[in-house]
């Protein structure tokens, strides 16, 4: 069984269906989508002006999981994933003019400018990074389930990683203790379909990804992750299981990524008709908003609009973003240790 | 407003870029995150996207082999059914977004690429503070060992038992610590450090775990972010080279990268250096290893009163510490404090033998080989000052050169192997900040330069012994008959 690509089977039965959210949630599962969109783009373009530095992976194409699924989480749940990490913050709810800002490596930022793309958090938000080993993010959020379970205190871990780092032992070794122990982890395998430039098919063995717990006895389901309401159906169900203390779980979300591995990826791996087939028959944005459309929940001009919020506010945070000072020198050798005075390295 | 697209940086060391070809013509409507041209980078062709919806008004340079850098306009795009006239209105506005008020910034941040692309390890720091030449503008303030009790009570006990004490005293203080490894629970610790603790504290804060180094110390960094203070004991720390990117990269780094945010409170812990007749692969001393990596604590004990007082300190830090314990010392009896809050100061070194004609620095097991050389030294008449570092990192600098500014005589010990080792940083110092006290060229006595042998006579030629040190401390004397 090769991978199924969108705009047959699946999906196709996916954009006949009317809306089953409330109007008001749908309109945030589009904003939010739309938001996290422009976001990227805009962060594409002002790193192309040589704004943002080294690496920065875009998660263009990819916004119905994120959003999805965040929509699932209570109070108290942590995040972790890995470098493609922007999405995952606003999803948060963390402040877009504070992700741009450190982007661009500003004292404004989340990390003071110390972390870049990769590495953010925000500890009020729970969001626990932000991780550029690829995998390394794993058995760190099971440590974070660990501590929730150890307190008992209800709360659950989404461990984002990506179908590259679905391949990484550490996850395998993380996936057993997190079973054996019956952790309060949610994985989520965000199949994009390429490792950087190897598709699934050229680096797993075995491609249904969400089979990937069964030798630990671990359930697992396969999401459309292009249609925002099917991730967040599945989503309910699976943070039901994970929070009702029976262990981990895995979803494996089918999705896709429309830029390159990083900035600096010709994506010469792949032809232009795939990426413009996904695009042009299974973008999330465009799927729901048809929807909703149909549904008569909004009209053009109430979407018009939206977009021009929405286009403001980033505006707004690229304009805080390069606004915002650097870090100042004196933080070069700040934030290494707590309270033990840095004398290091003499 | 017009919106004017700018040839893009597409790498960190992208500087001007040709254009392969347009894919659109003037006049056409594109959507945002249509293909717009196909851009040809120093390194390969990437695409450029639109990321509005509009008109291309005017392409401003055809494809072809000129170089176009960085930042200048090759194309105009209408919005919203803007006619042509936006489009001089569009290149005439220096305030657009896109303009080239960030030019300069934008150089200085490809040459911070193009730094970290070639591997320089400083060369993007902002400030020109050569910090790794200089002494820091204040010393830190020593921090004295703790005074106990006069009414304190002591125990001959072994290092194991001490150090079973210290985890037990602060699992009693603080039900955030717990302790994870393999085989620390019921089977009571490989080396029955843990002896005890699963029956006094039980399963949930005494954890067996699966032979998985890497996710135990992943899962350990991961409870320690959520504020949880755990115990990673290591069987040996030859099995932590499974786990070293989870020590590095993540427990020691994630408090910088976080603008210190998130906390890192963790002990990762077991036996360390070389054992015995177990050959390479379980006998290595990787503490130049971790005391290299700024971010972690690394505390390495040489007695059993040491290792209870280091470790209490590891514990209650809130920073990631590597507790490096010598499997050859487990044994070893000392006169042990029994005193709750006996906790030593992290980054202090001890002066375990005063002396004024030589300074012995070591660490571990070496603090006592060092200490029998003194015994051997003392017999010819020479006075050797035994240093005990304790804490490889911070390294307690001060110490050292205070010693070597008395007896003008230094020589390193220690059984990790000679390149990039703790002594070799430990000399490079003292030349630096101290090199007119010295008297004689500073000596080193490491382990020999070669994987652990298995057979008993390789492995003794391997590691170092009391008479390399007596003879490196003569020599250092200038006393004639360690000339050989």
């Amino acid at each position: 069984m090769g991978l199924q690509f969108y705009g047959e089977g699946m999906v196709s039965k996916a954009t006949k269906k009317k809306t089953k959210l409330p109007k008001q949630q749908a309109i945030e599962f589009w904003t939010d989508m739309a938001l996290i969109r422009r976001f990227e783009e805009r962060c594409g373009q002002i790193y192309a002006m040589g704004q943002i530095g080294g690496f920065c992976h875009l998660y263009i194409g990819q916004e119905a999981v994120v959003v999805g699924l965040q929509a699932t989480a209570q109070d108290g749940d942590q995040v972790i994933t890995g470098y493609r990490d922007h999405a995952h913050m606003l999803a948060c709810g963390m402040d877009p003019n504070r992700v741009m800002a450190e982007l661009t490596g500003r004292m404004d930022g989340y990390s003071k400018g110390k972390g870049g793309s990769m590495h953010m958090f925000s500890i009020e938000k729970n969001f626990f990074g932000g991780h550029g080993i690829v995998g390394a993010q794993v058995p760190l959020g099971t440590g974070l389930a660990f501590a929730n379970k150890y307190r008992d205190n209800n709360n659950i871990a989404f461990i984002y990683f990506g179908d590259g780092a679905a391949n990484q032992g550490q996850v395998y070794e993380s996936f057993n203790m997190a079973k054996l122990w019956n952790l309060p982890c949610l994985y989520v395998i965000e199949n994009n379909r390429y490792a950087m430039g190897t598709s699934v098919s050229r680096a797993s063995s075995q491609t249904d990804l969400s089979h990937r717990g069964a030798s630990f006895d671990i359930p697992g389901a396969q999401v459309d992750g292009m249609d925002v309401e099917a991730v967040y159906a599945a989503g309910k169900k699976a943070v039901a299981h994970v929070r009702s203390g029976k262990g981990p779980f895995i979803l494996e979300m089918l999705t896709y990524r429309y830029r390159g591995h990083s900035m600096s990826d010709p994506a010469k791996y792949r032809k232009r008709e795939e990426v413009d087939k996904v695009r042009n028959e299974t973008d999330p944005i465009k799927l729901l908003e048809a929807r909703l459309l149909a549904d008569g929940l909004i009209d053009e001009g109430q979407i018009a609009a939206r977009r021009n919020d929405i286009k403001e506010k980033i505006e707004q945070a690229v304009d805080f973003a390069l606004a915002a000072p650097l870090p100042p020198e004196t933080e070069l050798m700040v934030d290494i240790l707590a309270d033990s005075g840095d004398t290091h390295g003499r | 407003m017009a919106v004017k697209i700018l040839m893009p940086a597409l790498s960190p060391t992208m500087e001007s870029g040709k254009i392969a070809q347009w894919l659109v013509k003037e006049n056409e409507t594109v959507s945002s995150g249509d293909i717009l041209a196909e851009i040809e980078t120093d390194k390969a062709i990437v695409e450029l996207e639109a990321i509005d919806d509009g008109v291309v008004g005017k392409i401003l340079f055809e494809a072809g082999p000129d170089q176009i850098e960085v930042n200048r306009p090759i194309a105009v795009l209408l919005i919203d059914g803007e006619d042509a006239n936006a489009i001089e209105a569009a290149l005439n506005d220096t305030n657009a977004d896109t303009d080239s008020n960030t030019a300069a910034e934008t150089e200085t941040e490809t040459e911070t690429g193009l730094a970290q692309e070639t591997g320089a390890e400083t060369g993007a720091a902002p400030a020109e503070t050569d910090s790794s030449n200089q002494p820091p503008l204040a010393a830190p303030e020593p921090v004295a060992d703790m005074v106990l009790p006069a009414d304190t009570s002591y125990r001959d006990i072994a290092m194991r038992e001490a150090l079973r004490d210290a985890l037990a005293e602060e699992m009693r203080r603080d039900a955030d610590v717990f302790i994870m490894g393999e085989e620390v629970a019921e089977y009571e610790g490989a080396y029955k450090v843990t002896q005890g603790l699963f029956k006094e504290f039980g399963g949930k804060r005494v954890i067996d775990t699966p032979i998985t180094e890497h996710a135990i110390a992943g899962l350990g960094v991961g409870a320690a972010f959520a504020g949880l203070k755990p115990v990673v004991e290591f069987m040996t720390f030859n099995f932590a080279m499974q786990a070293i990117d989870q020590i590095v990269n993540s427990a020691a780094k994630t408090r910088y990268m976080s603008g210190g945010q998130v906390n890192c409170s963790i002990v990762f812990r077991g036996p360390n250096g070389v054992a015995s007749r177990v050959a390479a692969q379980h006998s290595q001393d990787y503490s130049s290893w971790y005391a290299h990596i700024p971010g972690l604590i690394v505390l390495s004990p040489a007695n059993a009163s040491e290792a209870k007082g280091l470790l209490k300190a590891a514990i209650r830090d809130p920073n990631p510490v590597v507790f490096l314990e010598h499997e050859l010392l487990y044994g070893d009896i000392a006169s042990v404090p029994d005193y709750d809050d006996f906790v030593l100061p992290i980054g202090r070194a001890r002066i375990a033998r005063a002396g004024a004609d030589v300074t012995l620095v070591s660490y571990a097991r070496g603090v006592a080989m060092a200490l029998q050389a003194a015994e051997e030294l003392a017999e010819s008449g020479v006075q050797a000052e035994v240093i005990d570092l304790r804490s490889l990192r911070p390294l307690d600098m001060d110490t050292v050169i205070a010693s070597v500014e008395k007896t003008h005589r230094l020589v390193t010990i220690e059984e990790g192997w000679p390149v990039c080792s703790v002594g070799g940083h430990i000399a490079a110092t003292v030349q630096r900040l101290a090199f007119d006290a010295l008297d004689a060229p500073i000596e080193a006595v490491n382990g020999v330069d070669v994987p652990m042998p298995y057979a008993a006579n390789l492995e003794q030629l391997a590691l170092p012994q009391v008479a390399q040190i007596v003879a490196a401390a003569k020599r250092a004397a200038y006393l004639t008959d360690a000339a050989e």
